[in-house]
Parts: structure tokens; sequence; C-alpha cells
């Protein structure tokens, strides 16, 4: 089952495949993830590519990706399972003559049951990849309900049974950071969190994303989306939104960045209209001291 | 090795981060799949299994760095530092301030500094941290500092300020350089140095700890947690730093105050759309469909003292405003010190906080007459002209210390506007033992607030926003056990 993932380095370059281009620091986490049998809680800015590294890693490991989309209101019919009742009513207006012992029998089977994804990926017979994104949307109750998924691999049904996991998914949950996730849920994952990252590998990263992107581009893209970073923004540009703007200079087939062009196609990397006007002006904005010179 | 963990979780509880036993097992259970050789793989498995906080990283950091810094590996890295010590041996004691090193051996470093920084030579950096500090900082042995002294002296020596001037000049001859290229130099420079400033914090520390063993030194270096910095004194770097994490605090807040239904959530029942959906299953109705209620809007005023003597908190305070101007479609904010104005507007979204921040300080009128704190003025004032605009769906938050200059605190408009708003809270920067001390008035207001909370620090504003969980009928349990004293 592991054979995939040999050592942290192995996970970097199968990773890397794929273009996702981990650090150190993820690879090793990765690779315990593996070993240990543990999920994993990215957590970082929005657009740092937190999603990317599950599905690139289901991709690295060959396994199919099972994604749950976490979001206010989820519940266990939405996340576990249900029992398709439609079908039930179906099934007992279809054989009135049964008794009731075997049809009750009947109807509390696996056929009647409509499996979610994080059952899904318990019952699953080939290993897969577990995706539980955004995962501090859904209410501090909810979060409860994958517990006992996240750290024994099985789901309770009353009327069944407990399901355990054949085979154990490697789980990655994401989180945005928009509220404190439970210390109940933080205890049972390892912790990864993804920053924006360096200059040198924001380069690498958009020299896999980007087609036909030149190297001198690249890099004058990282160190400007870098340098827009400092500015106190509303929203600092991601590295989705960097290789947005990287698409769009290739498209316009800029060569080199001037300053009006960046200032003409600011509005891919920002989404506010403050943050573009204050990036603008000081990017038009003349030579400082050093006029002279 | 176990004992070394053992005693790394150690100084982590003591630094505040909360590391379970569970936790402490896990990270026993990651090593046996980490490469110790790898410091970076190492350091990613003690980080990722101990730390489950971004906002304790930092001082996980630390921690690690002191707890650590003798195993660090690197071809020849301890081979050569070796020598070095020795050889400075006799030469350091009789050092002492005056930093006798040779001013040739200094613009030697100098000049490696500059061809490090220009060329980007990680390598060179960390040679080039490692004998500054060897020459530069003086270090003397058995001394308790916590190495920020030390750093200070080298880098003072080396005017790292002048060569990043020097190498802009150098870079950027060319006249055409756009004020573009020249911004983009700046900063690639800028985080060179910072790396070399990392660089000479590293070594010096790894010094310390060679001379006084990692306890003593991680106890001196130990700093307190962000959520636990005192907010009446908090640095402007680390007033950046909570204006980053309090984004999520506020959506929080306005969760808690919209006082969402959690068990009822389901509304009326819709008639129709059951009927409707009852044709599907032959006329049963099986499903029943409900009407979802509308969470109701919060609205909220928020009143915060600007005054001189809370300038540190004040900035804090505004930064909670800021943040929570975009969660909240109905925020009214006002800054006051003896006068009271709105500054709502300041604050509306896409507005930089900096810039804001300017415009309180220009153009809202909180000041009425000597600029010392009245409340009991700014209260008069606010219920004159914002009274009418109170309803019961209201929620008052004022930050405060409310010290009056022993002036009249008017504790009969504050039950006025208590009993028109849904409730009022007051968060008092200032230890609850203070309170009531000197021109402190806190108990005027205390008896017709929902709660009075003492807020020193981002965790106090945690538990504050948690509290307002409680359901309504026992929000007075909010109520913090706080009696004003018998003589007031």
């Amino acid at each position: 089952m592991t054979v995939a993932l040999p050592d942290p380095a192995a996970v970097r370059e199968g990773l890397r495949r794929f273009n996702y281009l981990a650090d150190d620091r993820i690879a090793q986490v990765v690779f315990l993830a593996d070993r240990l049998g543990k999920p994993i809680l990215v957590e970082g800015p929005a657009g740092v590519g937190k999603t990317e590294l599950a599905k690139a890693l289901a991709a690295v490991a060959g396994r199919r990706l099972i994604r749950l989309q976490c979001y206010e209101g989820l519940d266990e019919s939405k996340a576990l399972y249900e029992w398709n009742y439609k079908k039930q009513l179906l099934r007992i207006q279809a054989d009135t003559g049964a008794a009731w012992s075997e049809l009750e029998e009947d109807i509390f089977s696996e056929e009647f049951l409509l499996p979610r994804p994080l059952l899904e990926a318990i019952r699953s017979s080939d290993p897969v990849v577990l995706l539980i994104d955004e995962v501090d949307r859904v209410e501090v109750e909810t979060e409860a309900l994958m517990l006992e998924v996240l750290s024994d691999f099985q789901v309770s049904i009353p009327e069944l049974g407990t399901v355990v996991a054949t085979t154990r998914p490697l789980v990655v949950l994401t989180s945005n950071n928009t509220r404190e996730l439970s210390e109940a849920l933080k205890r049972r994952c390892l912790f990864l969190h993804i920053g924006y990252p360096s200059v040198e590998r924001e380069k690498e990263i958009l020299l896999a994303r980007v087609e036909g992107l030149s190297d001198h581009l690249a890099d004058q893209i990282a160190r400007l989306v870098r340098s827009v970073r400092n500015f106190q923004l509303k929203k600092p540009p991601s590295v989705s939104e960097s290789i947005d703007w990287a698409r769009t200079l290739l498209e316009l087939g800029v060569e080199e960045i001037e300053p009006t062009t960046a200032r003409d196609t600011l509005h891919v990397l920002l989404k506010y209209q403050n943050d573009i006007e204050k990036v603008s002006r000081d990017l038009t904005a003349a030579r400082p001291d050093t006029a002279g010179a | 090795m176990l004992g070394l963990l053992t005693g790394f979780i150690e100084e982590l509880r003591a630094a505040g981060i909360p590391v379970s036993m569970v936790e402490a097992i896990d990270a026993a259970e990651a090593l046996r799949f980490t490469d110790l050789e790898d410091r970076r793989a190492f350091k990613a498995t003690l980080g990722s299994t101990l730390v489950k906080n971004a906002r304790h990283y930092e001082a996980f950091e630390t921690a690690f760095e002191v707890y650590f810094a003798l195993v660090r590996p690197g071809p020849g890295d301890d081979a050569d530092a070796e020598p070095e010590q020795t050889r400075q041996a006799q030469p350091e004691p009789s050092d002492g301030g005056s930093g006798g090193g040779g001013d040739a051996d200094l613009d030697a470093l100098i000049e490696a500094l500059r061809r490090a920084l220009s060329e980007g030579d990680q390598g060179l950096l960390r040679a080039v941290a490692r004998r500054s500090v060897v020459h530069l900082a003086g270090m003397e042995k058995g001394r308790p500092v916590g190495g920020t002294y030390y750093l200070y002296r080298t880098l003072r020596r080396l005017d790292v300020d002048r060569i990043l001037a020097e190498l802009l000049e150098a870079a950027g001859a060319s006249p055409d350089m756009t004020a573009l290229e020249e911004r983009l130099l700046r900063e690639e420079f800028e985080e060179r140095i910072e790396d070399f400033r990392e660089e000479v914090r590293a070594e010096i520390r790894r010094r310390l700890v060679a001379d006084r063993g990692r306890e003593a030194v991680a106890k001196t270096l130990r700093r307190p947690l962000l959520e636990d910095t005192d907010l009446m004194h908090a640095s402007r770097e680390e007033l950046a730093r909570l204006g980053q994490v309090i984004h999520p605090l506020t959506r929080k807040l306005a969760s808690r105050l919209a006082q969402r239904r959690r068990r009822g959530r389901r509304g009326r029942l819709d008639f129709r759309r059951t009927v409707r959906r009852s044709l599907s299953t032959g006329g049963v109705p099986l499903e029943p469909q409900f009407r979802t209620p509308r969470p109701t809007k919060p609205e909220v005023f928020l009143l915060c003292d600007v005054s001189g003597s809370m300038a540190t908190f004040a900035r804090f305070a505004l930064q909670f405003v800021y943040a929570m101007s975009s969660q909240f479609s109905k925020l009214r904010s006002f800054a006051f010190v003896d006068g009271i104005d709105e500054v709502t507007a300041f604050f509306e979204a896409g507005s930089a906080f900096e810039v804001a921040l300017e415009r309180v300080g220009s153009e809202a009128e909180v000041v009425w007459l000597d600029g010392h704190s009245d409340y009991g003025h700014v209260l008069a004032q606010f219920w004159e002209r914002y009274g009418a605009e109170l309803t019961p769906r209201s929620t008052v938050i004022l930050t405060g210390d409310a010290r009056n200059n022993y002036r009249d605190a008017r504790g009969d408009i504050m039950a006025a506007i208590a009993g028109i708003v849904r409730a009022v809270y007051w968060l008092n920067p200032e230890p609850q033992a203070y309170w009531d001390t000197g021109d402190s008035v806190m108990s005027a207001y205390a008896g017709h607030c929902d709660g009075v909370f003492e807020v020193r620090n981002l965790r106090q504003l945690e538990s504050f926003v948690e509290g307002l969980a409680l359901p309504r009928g026992r929000i007075g349990g909010l109520r913090t056990e706080w009696k004003p004293a018998e003589f007031r």
C-alpha cells in the first residue's frame, strides 16, 4: 500500500511529476501521513494550493479522489450516509404480503443506503484519497461527525452496525482558518501550514503550470508578486492569481513587464478596487530619492 | 533522543503551547520514520505533530533552534567552528567593548558580506555570519542575556544599512532603471539581509546554548504567545500580527451576535411545497418542507476610547473595528476621547487600515475640551446624537479603561442606553485589580452592562466572543464575578 511513497524525496518527486511543487516540509508531512495513517490538516490563505495538494497526491498514489466540500449547514445525511426512503417506501408498497420482520431487515440493508463521501471513502475496496475541503466552514457540531472517521476509519450506522475501512484512506483536510477548529479534530491530524511560497518556488510553480512561459518573465512575475504581497492589502494575491496573471501576460504577448503593462493587468492579480488603486499608484510613481543619480 | 524530546515538549508547554499526551506519542512515533540527519525533515516532523496552530509556530521555532542547535548537521559545519572557537579564545576576553578585532578584519568581513548579499550566496552568508559573531559580538561567557544585545552589536559594527545603500547604488547604476525595478531590487536585497540577520541570530543562539545549556537559554528567549501579548503594551510588530489573526474572531463574533436559533433551524411548515413534494410519493407527505427562517442581522454600535493613555490598545481596537466592518452589514463605529464622533465611513469595505487610522486621527472630532478622557460627556453626546437610532436589536460594545479624570461618570445615561438595546458589553484592557482604583469609574457603568470583561490579550477577547454563544436567557451568567468595591 505504501509502495508508491517510499521516502520523502519520492513524495516530492512524485508530486512534481503531477505539477505540484512541494517543499521539504510538505513532502515530509505527506510522507508521515502515509506512514502513520493519520489525516493531514492543511491550513493557509486561499489559493496557495491546499486542494491541489490533495489532487496531486491522489494522482501520485494512483488512488481515486473522493471529495467532501464543506459548507455551513452540512449534516450527516450529506456527509456520511442517508437512507433512500423513497425506495424503501416503494419496497414496502410493492410487497404488502411479506412479514414485517423480514421486510424490516430487507429495507435496512445496504441496497437502500445512499453512501455520502465519508462512508464512500471507508467502504471503497481500493485505497482512496479523501479530501475534506474547507472544513472550517462547518459548525463545531458537524465537525464531531468526522472524528470517528478520522481516528478509527469507521462509520457506525445504527441499523447496520459498524462499517470498518478495509483499506486506509489518505485523508487531507483543508482549512482557510476562518475559525479555530476544535482541539479534538486537531489532535487527530498532522498539521501543515502552507504560506505564500518563496520567490524561487513561486517561479518554479509558474514555469510548471504555465506552458510557454519564459524563464525571465516567470522571474519577473514572481518578484513582482512578492513585492505586491508586501503592501498592506485587503487581499494579497495568491499563487493561483499569479498563475492567472502569468497566463494573461502570455496571452497578451508580453515579454518584459513594464509598469504600464503591469498596471493595465493588475485586475487579474487583485480583486479589490482599493488594492488596485494603491498598487498601481505605486507602480507608476517616479523613482524615489535617487532621481538625480 | 527520547530524553531530548521530552525536554523539548516540556519547553513547548512552558512557552504556552498546549501539547497533549497523544501528540507527544505521535511525535515519538513519527520520528521513527524520519531521517534524523536531515534537520529540515526533523523539524517538519516535530512541527506537524506537536504544533497545531500557525500562531504558535514562531514560539516552536525558537524552542527548536535552542534545543536542537548543537545537533545541527551540515558538512564541515561543526568541524570548522571548533578551531575558530579555540583560535578566538585568547583575544576575545581582552576585546571588551572597544572591539579590537582589527579594522582590517572588519573591512574584510564587510567586503565578504557585500559579496554574499549581491550574489545571494547562502554558504558565504552563513560563513560571514559565523565569523561576524566571533569577531564583533564580543560575547562574554556566563552572562544571562537573551542575545538581542549581541545581535545589535554585531549588526551595528557591520553597518548593514550602509551596505544596503551601496548595493543599491552599485546595482542601480543604470539611469534608465524604472521605479518598479528599483523597488524589486531593494526588496531582493532586504530579504537577503533578513536572511543574514537570521543567520547571525542562529549563530548567537548556538553559542549561548553551548555556554549556558539549552534550558537556561530557552527560558530567557521565551516570550508570551501572540494571544497572551498584553494589548496595552504590545509592540508595533505584534499589533500588526494581531491584526492578521483577528479576522476569524470577528467572523465568529458576527455569527454569535446573529443569535441563530441552533435547535429550531427549521422554520414554519411550508404547506405548498410539502404537498407538491408528496406527489412523488403517491400523496404521502413523506418529506415535510419548511421555510428557513432568515437570520436576524445583528446591529452593532462599537465605541472605542482612542485617548493617549489607550494609544496602543486603541490601535488594536481600531484593527478590530476594521476587521469587523467586513463581517457586519450594520456596524457603526465611534471613536472618542472627551468627545465622540462616528468613524464608520472611514472603515468602509475596501479602505486600507492605515488610511482609516489616519483619518480617525485627523478628521474625526474626538476632542471636545482638553483631550483628556471624559466618559460622562462622551455618553451624553452619544445619547443626544445617536440615542434615537438605538433599537432593541442593537448591541453596544464599549472599549476603554473607564478612567474618567475625576469627572462626572453619568451612569444614568448608561442605564438609559442599556434600557433600550439588547445588550451592552464593556471591554476593559486594564487588569481587573486596577478597576475602581484612582480615577477609574468602572463600577458606575458595570451595573448597567450585560457584561464587563477584562480584555488584556487576544485570548481574553476570544473567550469573550466564545461566551456570547450562551443562550439568550443565560446571558446574564456571562457577567464577570467582579463586584464593585463597597466604598463606592
